[in-house]
């Protein structure tokens, strides 16, 4: 037996996945001011999400089909849950406490949704009829709706995406998706007016014309997108981005780490991040294409696809193409729980890829 | 086979669909290396210049100003330094609750919190405002240790003008103030950077520029909250010139204090060079307060109390000269070739011809036969009157000008008024009426339009010390750079030489200004006496308000403020004269009753030296 097939992990996706969070704690060193117990912290949780990682790496994909309802339903409990501890605390409420950790339920969410999405549309043959669709998009917008009344307008979005990712890859016609879309676009104007916030709003109108609030809205734009193009092609050199090391980046260690980054590391360090995102997405979308069953094809892309929109909407957002919403750079920004979920994610991608009963020639 | 035939299906399916998101996937990718691209590569200049601006700052170092010495050397203006808490209120979210919070740390008074809110009213946010200036140690201490829980709010230590001797020298220094709204419009501000005062008043207004320094720079690295990380380069200021005066500071104190309550002034100068010795107006105020701006309520106490602190009398101060005019009008009849030993009957009055009114001389029985000598020793005013009328007016105006009447003298403060030596023109131009002879009449002792202020009867008291003479007073003797010690002396500047056909003219005035206060009949026989050098003066009464014809001045009749100011002029010794003084008593009386008995006092502290102390009190310990 080899001994990839012992541990029941991808070589390729390891090695991705821990280069990218070897560059983390370089990053971070800068990013945090040199805060060694800041970096130990970030080295723990990685150890644990490893861990975690390796274990999910080890149950067959038809466990996970069948564990699918108890993750999701378990993950919307926890929801309702600090939704009611939350309106209880008078507050915005997005962590349980559980005496040991701290830990917010929607990342499970980010993991249980895709999967409940594949389990729900893989009962039946594809592509999938009206009805599984309809019980689809209530398992998508239950959970998402939950939190963004948190409100966490961010992880909502990742919520949301990674189950209509699984739709999308379940074959829905071109023409319902054409109407999701045109729905979609009618609900624009009532979650404007209804579910936007002010400052969402107004990072919004920012994205446009960031300088028209230089100091207010505008700042993280404008700071950020500073910090992004005074990096230029080569960097201004580990530690030495000085937009990042005297404080003008807010955020910095979590969502605005890529402009530390590409400050300090330049048009190259950036090329070479992205390659390591697409590296590992693409290794993901490999093993996908590849997977032996539908509900594991489901969610082995779903999973690739939406930690891809992740890193997109946070570099878009650092360098001024997307509106401020509040999402990590996956793997490298500063934090836990979402540490944890992407590398469950990719013990799951692992254990897809290496539970095939046949290989492919 | 349904089944297989399911899953080939669904298999092909999901491919393509996994097809078609790597495509959108690779578009994205590429359009964010396409922005990264257009940030990094073809923006780059625009953002490093940004990302340079963000960071640098200029940051002025506002340069120490220069101290002010006495001619002994002794202080009068220093810097000392005072701890004040300063709040940028751009960086404060909560005014009212760090406010409540800082006053449990240091006393803020009501009228501390009233400015800082006038100041949040009528400045930008993001300017820094002094909340409390002049903390004790205690506050000091107290904030210090608890600096991190205000944010927005400094403690700084600065440097604030301090003037040791307080009102003896507010009409000489003047003071500095918080630089204005109204300032801001003459100065070149970046002079200015980081300075917070100006001089407003006095030398200190009058030698800002030299006072002032060079503001220097500092370039630092700031970061997001402004907080300065390191300085990259630096320029150093230059501290401002110290100012050595010309004042005695003793003497000056002394002068005050011998003309005790009296308004007035006194000024002192040497003759031979203009050196202004003493420069006393009378009453005084403290010009500490104002440094920090007064508060308005001591300030309308000040502006509108009835004896006028605030007026710089020595400077400012239009005074009728009286009687102490009349040894330049005896200049003026020896030079205009009236003969020494002509005389003039005194009947105790004088009258024109074909005119009723009477001007009366201050003997009401009148001098008799009088000459020129034994007018002024006497202060015969018939003499005089008729000397006038003689003249006439264009004569007396013209002879007036020659000797520094009615311009100003050049003393280096601002402000100066010429005083008013009247005439025709002046007459004609200003009050549109033609001149009557009586006017020339009265313009014989000091009376009528005539006005001079103290500094400029000193110099023309030191004009006749030193035969003819006139030198520029100065208040100011050098400037020192403080850094490499260099001293720039300002020499004596002579101002024009009275040319009279005859030097012998000016002896005998002199002689007979000796004879005031040294001979038997001298007005100011009792200030001469007991002298340990001789001198030579003049008394002066000036009339505050008309006496009706036939009526009598009685002093115990009239109110304080209608009585007569008593002047006088003088200087010492009369060979090779140290030092020419002008007393001014408001109110006074009698020249030779209140100013001269200052006058001499004046001079006695100067050429002899202070008084002896009072005896000490015993002291048990010692005895």
């Amino acid at each position: 037996m080899k001994r990839e097939e012992l541990w029941h992990l991808d070589p390729p996706l390891l090695t991705g996945v821990l280069t990218l969070c070897a560059l983390s704690l370089v990053i971070l060193y800068s990013a945090g001011g040199e805060n060694w117990s800041l970096l130990l912290r970030q080295g723990m949780r990685m150890v644990l999400a490893v861990m975690v990682m390796v274990a999910l790496a080890q149950v067959t994909p038809e466990t996970l089909s069948r564990w699918a309802p108890w993750v999701f339903g378990i993950g919307l409990a926890l929801l309702l849950l600090v939704l009611l501890v939350g309106i209880v605390g008078k507050g915005a409420q997005r962590w349980l406490n559980l005496g040991l950790f701290r830990f917010q339920p929607a990342e499970i969410m980010k993991l249980g949704v895709p999967m409940m999405v594949a389990w729900a549309l893989t009962r039946n043959p594809l592509p999938p009829r009206l009805r599984d669709l309809s019980l689809a998009a209530v398992v998508v917008a239950v959970p998402s709706a939950l939190v963004v009344l948190q409100p966490d307008l961010g992880t909502a979005l990742l919520i949301a995406s990674s189950g209509v990712l699984v739709i999308f890859l379940a074959g829905i016609r071109w023409r319902w998706l054409g109407l999701l879309a045109l729905g979609a676009a009618a609900a624009a104007p009532l979650m404007w007016f209804y579910v936007l916030r002010d400052y969402q709003r107004s990072r919004i109108i920012t994205l446009f014309d960031p300088w028209s609030d230089p100091l207010g809205a505008g700042y993280h734009t404008i700071q950020s997108i500073i910090a992004v193009g005074s990096g230029g092609v080569n960097g201004k050199g580990w530690l030495n981005g000085s937009q990042s090391q005297l404080e003008f980046i807010p955020e910095r260690g979590t969502d605005f780490i890529f402009a530390v980054y590409a400050e300090e590391f330049g048009l190259i360090g950036a090329s070479i991040i992205l390659g390591l995102y697409l590296f590992v997405v693409g290794r993901g979308l490999y093993i996908s294409f590849y997977a032996q069953d539908t509900f594991s094809r489901l969610v082995a892309g779903s999973l690739s696809l939406t930690f891809f929109f992740y890193l997109f909407v946070n570099m878009g957002m650092v360098s001024g193409i997307l509106p401020v919403v509040g999402v990590p750079l996956p793997l490298i920004s500063y934090g836990g729980t979402s540490m944890v979920t992407l590398l469950a994610g990719f013990g799951i991608l692992m254990s897809i890829q290496t539970h095939r009963k046949l290989m492919p020639q | 086979m349904l089944k297989l035939k399911d899953y080939i299906r669904e298999t092909s399916l999901i491919q393509s669909r996994l097809i078609a998101a790597s495509v959108v996937m690779v578009v994205l990718s590429l359009s964010l290396l396409l922005r990264l691209y257009y940030l990094q590569v073809t923006q780059h200049q625009h953002y490093a210049t940004l990302s340079q601006d963000n960071r640098i700052r200029l940051v002025p170092i506002p340069p120490v100003r220069g101290q002010i010495y006495d001619r002994h050397g002794t202080i009068l203006a220093e810097n000392l330094p005072v701890y004040t808490l300063e709040v940028t209120p751009d960086r404060v979210s909560d005014m009212d609750g760090l406010l409540d919070r800082v006053g449990r740390l240091v006393e803020l008074t009501d009228a501390d919190l009233e400015r800082f809110a006038d100041m949040l009213r009528t400045r930008p946010s993001f300017e820094t405002q002094t909340l409390k200036a002049g903390l004790s140690d205690d506050e000091v201490a107290r904030f210090a240790v608890n600096q991190h829980l205000f944010d927005g709010v400094d403690l700084r230590a600065r440097l604030q003008r301090y003037y040791p001797l307080g009102e003896d020298m507010v009409h000489v220094l003047g003071y500095v103030g918080r630089i204005s709204e109204a300032d801001l419009d003459t100065i070149d501000r970046s002079a200015y950077r980081g300075t917070d005062y100006i001089g407003k008043l006095g030398i200190e207004a009058r030698y800002e520029e030299r006072l002032l320094g060079k503001v220097g720079y500092e370039k630092v690295e700031t970061n997001a909250h402004g907080r300065i990380v390191r300085t990259l380069e630096r320029t150093s200021p230059r501290a401002g010139r110290h100012v050595y005066l010309n004042i005695d500071s003793g003497l000056q104190r002394a002068a005050r204090d011998y003309l005790g309550e009296f308004e007035g002034s006194v000024v002192a100068m040497e003759p031979a060079t203009g050196a202004v010795l003493a420069f006393v107006s009378n009453p005084v105020y403290d010009p500490n307060p104002f440094v920090n701006g007064i508060d308005t309520k001591s300030y309308r106490a000040l502006r509108e109390s009835d004896s006028r602190p605030l007026l710089n009398r020595a400077l400012n101060g239009r005074y009728a000269p009286g009687s102490t005019i009349k040894p330049v009008f005896g200049l003026a009849a020896l030079e205009h070739q009236r003969h020494p030993g002509h005389g003039t009957f005194c009947p105790g009055f004088f009258r024109l011809k074909g005119s009723t009114h009477r001007y009366r001389c201050w003997k009401r029985q009148g001098h008799g036969t009088v000459a020129l000598r034994d007018a002024i020793v006497q202060s015969c005013d018939v003499y005089f009157y008729q000397l006038s009328h003689s003249l006439g007016i264009d004569n007396v105006s013209e002879f007036m000008l020659r000797f520094g009447f009615g311009k100003p003298t050049g003393v280096d403060l601002d402000g100066e008024p010429g005083g008013l030596v009247p005439s025709r023109q002046w007459k004609r131009r200003v009050r549109r009426q033609p001149w009557y002879p009586g006017e020339t009449v009265i313009t014989g002792i000091g009376q009528g339009y005539t006005l001079a202020t103290p500094i400029q009867m000193a110099t023309i008291t030191a004009t006749l010390a030193n035969r003819g003479l006139r030198m520029r007073p100065r208040l100011v003797a050098v400037l020192e750079d403080p850094q490499s010690r260099e001293r720039d002396v300002l020499e004596p500047e002579v101002l024009e030489q009275v040319l009279l056909r005859s030097d012998g003219f000016y002896d005998l005035v002199i002689s007979a200004m000796r004879d005031v206060v040294h001979s038997r009949r001298g007005t100011a026989r009792a200030s001469g006496r007991g002298a340990e050098y001789e001198f030579a003066g003049k008394t002066g009464t000036a009339q505050v308000i008309g006496i009706a014809q036939g009526a009598r001045y009685d002093e115990e009749k009239i109110a304080k403020k209608f009585r007569d100011h008593s002047l006088f002029i003088a200087f010492a010794p009369v060979e090779n004269p140290k030092i020419a003084v002008v007393v001014i008593a408001e109110n006074g009386g009698g020249g030779s009753r209140t100013a001269a008995p200052i006058a001499r006092k004046v001079m006695d502290y100067y050429l002899v030296g202070p008084p002896p102390p009072p005896p000490p009190e015993d002291n048990n310990d010692e005895a």
